[in-house]
């Protein structure tokens, strides 16, 4: 490093959406001093409107090809597609925040929120194993603190100290691994780590390998590291929820995709096919557990397990096409995870409950909501014309395109077992009667914005994707 | 730029879906005005294609390509040939008969007539369109308008169990299909989803063998080939009158025309090798089906058991791979169509006024609901194949087509044999209902039965005049259709 250059100007482009987080997270936790109570609220207008100012200048900003701070990051296309998927899930969460009553008000948590994304844009575009692990716990230690944060409710505060046990645990493991890793190739950056993994035992590397993986998958609630979920996703605050099941589980992709293609491609035909059987394993365990579920949310973490299995899918083609629709997957399960979370926000205000019962005579007493949550439901279900159908498409045909046709039809009889979970909320919303079906549900301003930009990126991602998918795959370019 | 004719009868129900969700929550009327409107554009813009499709000429015409998704190779491109055409007709009639059926319905009206044109959307999308990555994708539109419209609409005891067996089984076969047009389109090397283009390829012989059974099965289970055909009868049995009517009469037949398009013209080496098989199902199709038709009392499930073993007639018109037959399949989906769709919609008239369906409490319908009977009876001698209606027609060919097919294997004029015989039994049990539902003494309590609105009459005398003016002039189906199985036939060569 001796020759290098220390500190150059230039670089601090390359973090700038970082360093606007930090300067928005400051500035939120300012007004919330300044604010008298009644009128906190505002402070998610003031997140997610500084949220967007940072999201566009991360897409605008012109950002300098190569690594900065001698290799610790590199804002190279896709990591800035993953970025700017983090912050728009982070708008649309400041925004939700604003319509859940026990958090709404709450400054300190409108700057957790930020820190926790700060740490997963770091994370999406670290290139150095240091790095990446001060991303990651900058990231989780903010969300454990996020899940607990309401500290009356007992399901809260469990579900905070399981995420943070379980969360140490796998990030204590990953640890061990990265340590290994630097032990076998005496760096920490990851193209001297690959260069030198080539040199190294197998088995060693394999179970560096193996170690740093556990990390990656409690963030993606992967099995068999996905325990944590349906506790978690249930206890947690539902925005929290809803934060955790899209932009942590898309950081935790973004840094499996960059790690598995620069840190262990010597690894080759093995780590696909763990990867393969993870994938499998991955999304017919969701889906299955998910069939049963009674209560929304804990459904929604099982499908969100789900999930992570079909976007396995596209990491286990490790291709061009493989990568790409995995980044575009995770898009379209960005804005639709966050309409279905959206809608539980605001029928459990109202009833109090978050049982798939009592969604009962919904789309008699808000059309609006109930075409939300159906538009989400069909979505993640996989049906025409919406953008979930679309993102598994191009998914499958990554897999089919890399030979594994197993794999496909293993996704393809997920898909259907998914629907029938899914199809039995839609049929509780829109068949079901309720005692109070006459009563309307009010839908304030914030929800309003966030159900309506989500159901148009639903159904406009459905048919007309190739704008969208056409960014994303030539970002995916710069890794091929 | 010429009009965009197949476009604005592909949205025009699309739009006034829309236009209805957009009504103010109370109005009643509003939404079935809106919806005729739509499905009535459609319908004569479909007739205006019928009767401008140029016969000599023949191959696709009315074509539109619009890039959609550049990077993978896919365009809107739609476009139809004499087949096509045939079936666009189809669906303009039956979703314009199936609003004026549902004019009765009171319950969410806007939810109820939006769902249905979007199904109706979905049909002729799947129906026009040349490019097999948005033919897929308004494949599977139908299905989440048809489950919410079973489930929320359709008859109680059932639609929750029938609509769910029913989407999952047609998606499961759908996705099973899209594998198999993934597997296609990386193997063509051309990087398009275009079916003009790829039907010019000849993929490797061993690749269309491995592939041809998934594709063409996981269409034709929304054909209801045997044995993936049960969730038919129940969810026709479950759901409400217009979507039994467009289910049966065009949804069965964009998976049988689109298991055609596919499995056997994408992989004609496929279907050489395997249909020779394949044709024992669709004898289980007719066989079977009407056997069950014949001893089942549930008027509803009869007409559904009937339209399995129709579409076996058409599957082996297309089974038989020569031109005799593919007529006979195409004409047989036109006037089976036409024929469901009337039964099923004198099924609804009689259930809506005595909520039964179990023929042998019925009786003396004739009386009360005199144009219903007379429906039931021009749709069912369509049906068992009586000379004069167009059924005749499809079936002859299809069973001609059967014997001229004993070069592909030797068993083929047996099986025609076979499925002739089984028209014997449509007769049977198109008479039995006939007798139980309508002849007979009338149950006294049925005597003020309200009798059918002139809405109802203007369906049925539609798809009558259709049947009868088909059967009588053949001229007006024939040419059209050859002239789409010929285009077909010259691009495999003669085959």
């Amino acid at each position: 490093m001796g020759g290098e250059t220390v500190f150059n100007a230039i670089w601090l482009l390359t973090i700038l959406p970082e360093l606007l987080l930090l300067i928005l997270a400051l500035i939120v936790l300012g007004v919330d001093l300044a604010l008298p109570a009644e009128r906190k609220r505002s402070l998610g207008v003031w997140t997610a409107a500084g949220l967007v100012i940072v999201l566009l200048v991360s897409l605008l900003a012109p950002v300098p090809e190569e690594a900065a701070f001698g290799g610790l990051v590199r804002a190279d296309p896709l990591g800035r597609v993953f970025r700017a998927m983090f912050l728009l899930g982070g708008v649309l969460v400041a925004l939700m925040s604003m319509d859940f009553r026990p958090l709404r008000q709450d400054g300190p948590y409108y700057g957790m929120l930020l820190f926790s994304l700060l740490g997963m844009c770091l994370m999406a575009v670290a290139e150095n194993l240091v790095m990446l692990y001060v991303a990651m716990e900058l990231t989780s230690i903010s969300a454990y603190v996020l899940v607990g944060y309401l500290r009356e409710d007992t399901f809260s505060a469990e579900a905070g100290l399981k995420y943070m046990l379980f969360g140490a645990f796998t990030s204590a493991v990953m640890l061990y691994g990265l340590s290994l890793l630097f032990g076998l190739t005496g760096g920490t950056g990851y193209m001297e780590v690959a260069a030198a993994l080539r040199e190294a035992p197998f088995s060693l590397a394999m179970v560096g390998f193996l170690m740093v993986l556990v990390g990656f998958g409690f963030k993606v609630a992967m099995v068999p590291m996905h325990f944590w979920t349906p506790d978690v996703y249930q206890g947690a605050p539902t925005p929290v929820t809803a934060f955790i099941s899209v932009a942590s589980k898309a950081a935790g992709f973004a840094v499996m995709l960059r790690a598995f293609r620069f840190i262990f491609p010597s690894l080759g035909g093995e780590w696909v096919a763990l990867m393969v059987a993870i994938s499998a394993v991955t999304m017919t365990l969701g889906n299955i557990f998910a069939v049963w579920q009674k209560n929304i949310k804990r459904m929604l973490a099982y499908s969100s397990v789900a999930q992570a299995g079909y976007i396995l899918i596209g990491v286990a083609a490790a291709s061009r096409l493989g990568i790409a629709a995995a980044a575009f997957y995770l898009i379209i399960y960005t804005v639709t995870n966050i309409a279905a979370f959206a809608t539980v926000v605001l029928v459990s205000n109202l009833t109090g409950s978050e049982d798939i019962e009592s969604f009962a005579g919904l789309s008699r007493r808000s059309k609006f909501l109930a075409w939300g949550l159906m538009l989400a439901l069909f979505s993640l279900g996989g049906v025409p014309p919406f953008a979930g159908f679309i993102g598994k498409l191009i998914l499958f045909a990554g897999a089919v395109q890399s030979g594994l046709i197993a794999l496909v039809v293993i996704g393809v009889l997920n898909v259907i077992v998914s629907l029938y979970y899914y199809l039995n909320v839609a049929k509780v919303v829109f068949e079901r009667r309720s005692e109070e079906e006459e009563e309307p549900v009010p839908i304030p301003v914030p929800s309003r914005w966030v159900l309506g930009f989500t159901m148009a990126a639903i159904v406009i991602l459905g048919v007309l994707a190739a704008p969208v998918f056409n960014w994303v795959w030539r970002a995916s370019g710069a890794w091929f | 730029m010429e009009f965009p004719v197949l476009s604005v009868i592909i949205f025009a129900p699309a739009v006034a879906a829309v236009l209805i969700l957009l009504l103010p929550k109370d109005r009643q009327t509003e939404p079935k005005v809106l919806a005729a409107a739509g499905s009535f554009i459609s319908f004569v813009l479909a007739i205006w294609i019928f009767l401008a499709y140029d016969r000599g000429a023949g191959g696709y015409q009315f074509v539109e390509k619009v890039p959609w998704f550049p990077a993978i190779g896919s365009s809107y491109h739609v476009g139809v040939n004499g087949m096509g055409v045939m079936l666009v007709l189809l669906n303009g009639i039956l979703l314009f008969c199936a609003v004026l059926i549902s004019w009765r319905i009171d319950e969410r009206p806007r939810e109820f007539f939006a769902l249905l044109l979007l199904m109706g959307v979905g049909v002729f999308g799947a129906f026009a369109l040349l490019d097999l990555l948005l033919l897929v994708l308004f494949y599977e539109l139908v299905l989440f308008p048809i489950y919410l419209l079973i489930v929320n609409w359709g008859w109680k005891p059932l639609r929750e169990y029938g609509a769910m067996k029913l989407t999952l089984y047609l998606l499961l076969g759908s996705l099973v299909a899209v594998v198999g047009i993934l597997a296609i389109f990386f193997t063509s090397g051309l990087g398009t989803f275009d079916m003009v283009e790829l039907e010019g390829v000849a993929l490797p012989v061993s690749f269309q063998r491995t592939w041809f059974l998934p594709i063409f099965l996981g269409f034709a289970v929304l054909a209801s080939i045997w044995p993936f055909y049960s969730w038919s009868p129940d969810g026709y049995a479950a759901a409400p009158t217009a979507v039994s009517m467009l289910h049966a009469g065009v949804l069965k037949n964009v998976g049988a025309f689109t298991a055609f398009r596919v499995a056997v013209l994408l992989l004609p080496e496929g279907a050489r090798f395997w249909m020779p098989y394949v044709v024992f199902l669709m004898v289980m199709n007719v066989v079977y089906a009407t056997f069950v038709a014949l001893v089942h009392t549930d008027f509803k499930y009869i007409i559904g058991f009937a339209s399995v073993a129709h579409l076996g007639v058409v599957l082996m018109g297309f089974a038989s791979l020569n031109e005799l037959g593919w007529s006979g399949a195409v004409t047989m989906m036109f006037a089976h169509g036409i024929i469901a769709a009337m039964t099923f919609a004198v099924v609804g008239m009689v259930y809506d006024r005595t909520h039964i369906r179990e023929i042998k409490q019925l009786g003396g319908m004739v009386q009360r609901l005199p144009w219903a009977a007379v429906g039931f009876i021009v749709a069912g001698l369509a049906s068992m194949g009586m000379p004069g209606f167009l059924g005749f027609i499809a079936e002859v060919q299809v069973f001609l087509g059967l014997w001229r097919a004993a070069d592909l294997a030797p068993w083929y004029p047996v099986i025609a044999i076979i499925s002739a015989v089984g028209i014997v039994g449509t007769a049977a049990y198109t008479l039995r209902a006939l007798q139980y539902v309508f002849l007979g003494k009338l149950n006294p309590k049925y005597a003020d039965l309200p009798g059918t609105s002139t809405l109802d009459k203007v369906a049925l005398v539609l798809m009558s005049a259709v049947l009868i003016l088909g059967g009588v002039f053949p001229f007006l189906v024939t040419p059209i259709v050859q002239s789409g199985v010929q285009s077909v036939l010259a691009l495999l060569g003669g085959a």
